[in-house]
C-alpha cells in the first residue's frame, strides 16, 4: 500500500446533473491516483466513517495548463472528479458543500481497472452510478489506441448521467432505459445483445477470444465487437453482463467498508481464490476471479 | 524474565521518555493498534514506520481459517462504528508460518498474537503452536468467543470458563499470556480476578461491545449478522471505568482499550491504571492514527508536567 495519501482537497465545483446525483469537482494532490477504477475515502465532518467514492476523472497538474491560485499546497494541485448519489446522511451533507469548501481524502485506493486485458476493443457496461469510473478508464483505452464502445443503463431517463461526457471522448454510446424513457428499452443486458444484431447486419466483426481460450465468441448466436468488457453498476446487473459475455472481463464492486484501505476485513467478498478484500485486492476482479 | 524488546524512543522533548514496562517487558511507548483494526501489520509497512509503534497486535486468528460473517460488516454510529466481521483470519498456521515472521522481518517491537478459539482445545492448540513461533511475544487470549461446546456463551462471560481457557493456555505457554476481556458481563473484576488466579501474566480490556443498528428505510438490521460489536469514542467512558476497577482490584499488568483516540485518551487510561493501551476503531478512520497519538504525546505529557509514563495511576 504505498500509495496511500491523506490530504485535504478544496471544492472547486458542484452540480447536480441528475436527481439527487452530483458531478463534484474538486482541486488538491491527486498524485495517488495512478488509474482509473480507484477510488477515494471522504471525510465528512460529523460522520464517524469516511464514505468511498468511485475516481470519476483525474486531471494532473500539467495537464491543466495555466496553474490557478485556488490551493495553497505546495506541489501544483490536481483536479478529481467524483460523481456520487445521495445514499444517506454522509452523501446527503456533502451534496450541501460549496466552492471553497475543504475535504480531508484517503487517496490511492483500490486496485484499479488493468486496460492491458484488452487487446483492441473493449466493451463498457455502466448501471446508475456505476458510470463513474468507466469516464476515465474511456480515456485510458482511447489513448492506447483502443476501440471503446459505451452502455450506460439506467432506471428512466431523467436519471441519466454523463452520456455527454462520454461522447465528448469520440466514444459509441448506447443508452437503455428501464422504463424506456430513451434508448433501448430494458437493462443493459438488452443494449448488449443489440449490439450483436447489428454487428450480424454488416459491420466488421473482431475474433474474439473467449474466456476459455476458443475462437469467435457468440452472443445469441452473433460474433461480438469487442474482445474484453469492463463494468460496474448493481451486483446482479454485473452478473447479468459477466454471464451474457462471452469473453472474459473486469467488474468493480462495491461494499460497505470501514477502513477501506486493507486491514479491518469489513468488506470481504467470495473469490475462487477465497476471501478478498474489495477496498484492497479490489474493487476491480474479473469475471473468472469472481466466478461469475 | 528481563526482555528488552525495544530501543530508546527518541521523543523529540528533551525531558520525556516514552518507555513503558509491560510485566517483563519494556515497550518503546504504550500505543498499540488493537487486533482487529491493523491487519498483521504488514499491509501498513508502506504507510508510515511501523518501528514508531509500541507494539502490534495482529488480526484475531483460528485454528483453522475461517471466511468470517456475510457483509454488510459495517455499520455506522455516531461516535463509534459496529463491526460483525467474524474473525476472518487465514488460520494459526498462516500466522506462525508466514505473518508474524514477515512481520519480524520489518519491525522490532512487541509483536502480539490474538488467539481466539471455539473450545478449549482450540485455544490450547493455538497457543502452543504461536507460543513456539520466535517472531510472537505475547499471547493475547479473546475471551469473546462463544464456547460452542458449553451452550453457545462467551468464554468470556463466565468466569469459570475465562479460568479454565487461563490455565489450560498457561500449561502450554512459555510466553507471556494477557487474557483480553469482553466488557458484556455484569461484573468484571470478578472476570479480571479469575483470570488473574488462573494464571493470567496480564490483562487487555475491554473487548467490543454487543451493539445493533436498524435501517429505518429498508427496515432490516444493518449488519446481516444483525448485531455485531461496537467501538469507537463512544465506548471510551466504559472502558476507562472498566480499566479503573480492574487495575484497582488485580495486581497483574493492564493493557487498556476502547475508544481511544487521541494522546490525551493514552493518558487517561494510563492514569486508570493502564501500563499500556490499545488504539483500536481510530485505525479506521485515520491510517496514521497510531503515529500521531505517538508525536503527540511528547508535547501532551509536558502540558501535564509527566516525564515518565509508569506508575501514572492515580
Amino acid at each position: 500500500m504505498g500509495r496511500l495519501n491523506k490530504s485535504l482537497f478544496a471544492i472547486v465545483s458542484q452540480r447536480e446533473v441528475a436527481p439527487r446525483s452530483f458531478l463534484l469537482q474538486l482541486e488538491g494532490d491527486t498524485s495517488a491516483i495512478t488509474g482509473s477504477g480507484q477510488f477515494v475515502q471522504v471525510a465528512l465532518p460529523g460522520r464517524y466513517l469516511r464514505r468511498p467514492i468511485s475516481v470519476c476523472n483525474v486531471t494532473a497538474p500539467q495537464d491543466l495548463g495555466q496553474a490557478d491560485n485556488l490551493t495553497r499546497t505546495s506541489g501544483r494541485p490536481g483536479r478529481l472528479t467524483l460523481l456520487y448519489k445521495i445514499m444517506g446522511a454522509g452523501t446527503d451533507q456533502m451534496a450541501t458543500m460549496r466552492p471553497g469548501d475543504t475535504l480531508e481524502l484517503l487517496t490511492g485506493l483500490g486496485n484499479g481497472f488493468d486496460t492491458s486485458a484488452c487487446r483492441e476493443k473493449a466493451l463498457l457496461v455502466g448501471g446508475g452510478m456505476g458510470v463513474a469510473p468507466l469516464y476515465l478508464l474511456a480515456q485510458e483505452l482511447l489513448a492506447q489506441g483502443k476501440q471503446v464502445q459505451v452502455i450506460l443503463g439506467f432506471n428512466q431517463a431523467s436519471e441519466i448521467c454523463l452520456e455527454d461526457e462520454f461522447r465528448a471522448l469520440g466514444v459509441e454510446v448506447l443508452i437503455s432505459t428501464a422504463d424506456g424513457s430513451r434508448g433501448v428499452k430494458g437493462f443493459v443486458t438488452d443494449a448488449i445483445k443489440t449490439l450483436a444484431e447489428q454487428d450480424s447486419a454488416g459491420r466488421s466483426t473482431l475474433n474474439a477470444i473467449s474466456s476459455d481460450g476458443s475462437a469467435s465468441p457468440f452472443v445469441d448466436g452473433q460474433t461480438v465487437p469487442y474482445d474484453y468488457f469492463y463494468t460496474c453498476g448493481p451486483m446482479v446487473m454485473m452478473k447479468a453482463v459477466c454471464a451474457l459475455c462471452p469473453t472474459e472481463g473486469q467488474a468493480s464492486l462495491e461494499e460497505r467498508m470501514g477502513c477501506g484501505f486493507g486491514i479491518c476485513y469489513g468488506c470481504t467478498v467470495a473469490t475462487q481464490d477465497g476471501p478478498r478484500r474489495v477496498c484492497a485486492d479490489g474493487p476491480v476482479f474479473t469475471k473468472t476471479q469472481l466466478g461469475w | 524474565m528481563e526482555k528488552q524488546i525495544n530501543h530508546t524512543a527518541s521523543s523529540g522533548t528533551s525531558n520525556c521518555d516514552l518507555q513503558v514496562r509491560l510485566g517483563d517487558m519494556t515497550l518503546r511507548n504504550p500505543v498499540i493498534p488493537a487486533s482487529g483494526t491493523f491487519g498483521f501489520g504488514l499491509e501498513m509497512k508502506d504507510v508510515f514506520d511501523l518501528n514508531l509503534l509500541g507494539g502490534i497486535s495482529l488480526k484475531g486468528t483460528t485454528r483453522e481459517a475461517r471466511f468470517g460473517n456475510p457483509t454488510p460488516r459495517i455499520a455506522e454510529c455516531r461516535e463509534g462504528m459496529i463491526n460483525s466481521v467474524g474473525l476472518q483470519n487465514p488460520g494459526i498456521d498462516a500466522l506462525v508460518g508466514e505473518k508474524a515472521p514477515a512481520l519480524r522481518a520489518v519491525y522490532d517491537g512487541c509483536i502480539i498474537a490474538n488467539i481466539s478459539g471455539f473450545s478449549v482445545d482450540e485455544y490450547v492448540d493455538c497457543c502452543r503452536r504461536a507460543d513456539a513461533c520466535k517472531a510472537i511475544d505475547l499471547l493475547e487470549i479473546n475471551v469473546s468467543c462463544p464456547n460452542v461446546h458449553g451452550g453457545g456463551m462467551a468464554f468470556g462471560t463466565d468466569p469459570k470458563m475465562a479460568a479454565e481457557v487461563t490455565a489450560a493456555v498457561k500449561r502450554v505457554a512459555s510466553k507471556p499470556v494477557y487474557i483480553k476481556l469482553s466488557p458484556n458481563v455484569t461484573d468484571i473484576v470478578a472476570m479480571a480476578c479469575a483470570c488473574e488466579e488462573a494464571g493470567a501474566d496480564g490483562l487487555v480490556l475491554i473487548n467490543t461491545l454487543l451493539g445493533m443498528r436498524i435501517d429505518i428505510r429498508r427496515r432490516q438490521p444493518v449488519l446481516a449478522n444483525k448485531m455485531g460489536g461496537f467501538s469507537g469514542p463512544a465506548i471510551f467512558p466504559l472502558a476507562l471505568r472498566m480499566v479503573w476497577q480492574v487495575a484497582h482490584a488485580c495486581s497483574i499488568p493492564v493493557i487498556g482499550c476502547g475508544g481511544v483516540a487521541s494522546a490525551e485518551d493514552v493518558m487517561e487510561m494510563m492514569m486508570a491504571g493502564a501500563s499500556a493501551v490499545e488504539v483500536g476503531a481510530e485505525n479506521l478512520r485515520n491510517p496514521y492514527a497510531c503515529r500521531d497519538i505517538i508525536e503527540a504525546l511528547p508535547r501532551v505529557m509536558a502540558s501535564l508536567g509527566i516525564s515518565n509514563l509508569n506508575d501514572l495511576m492515580i
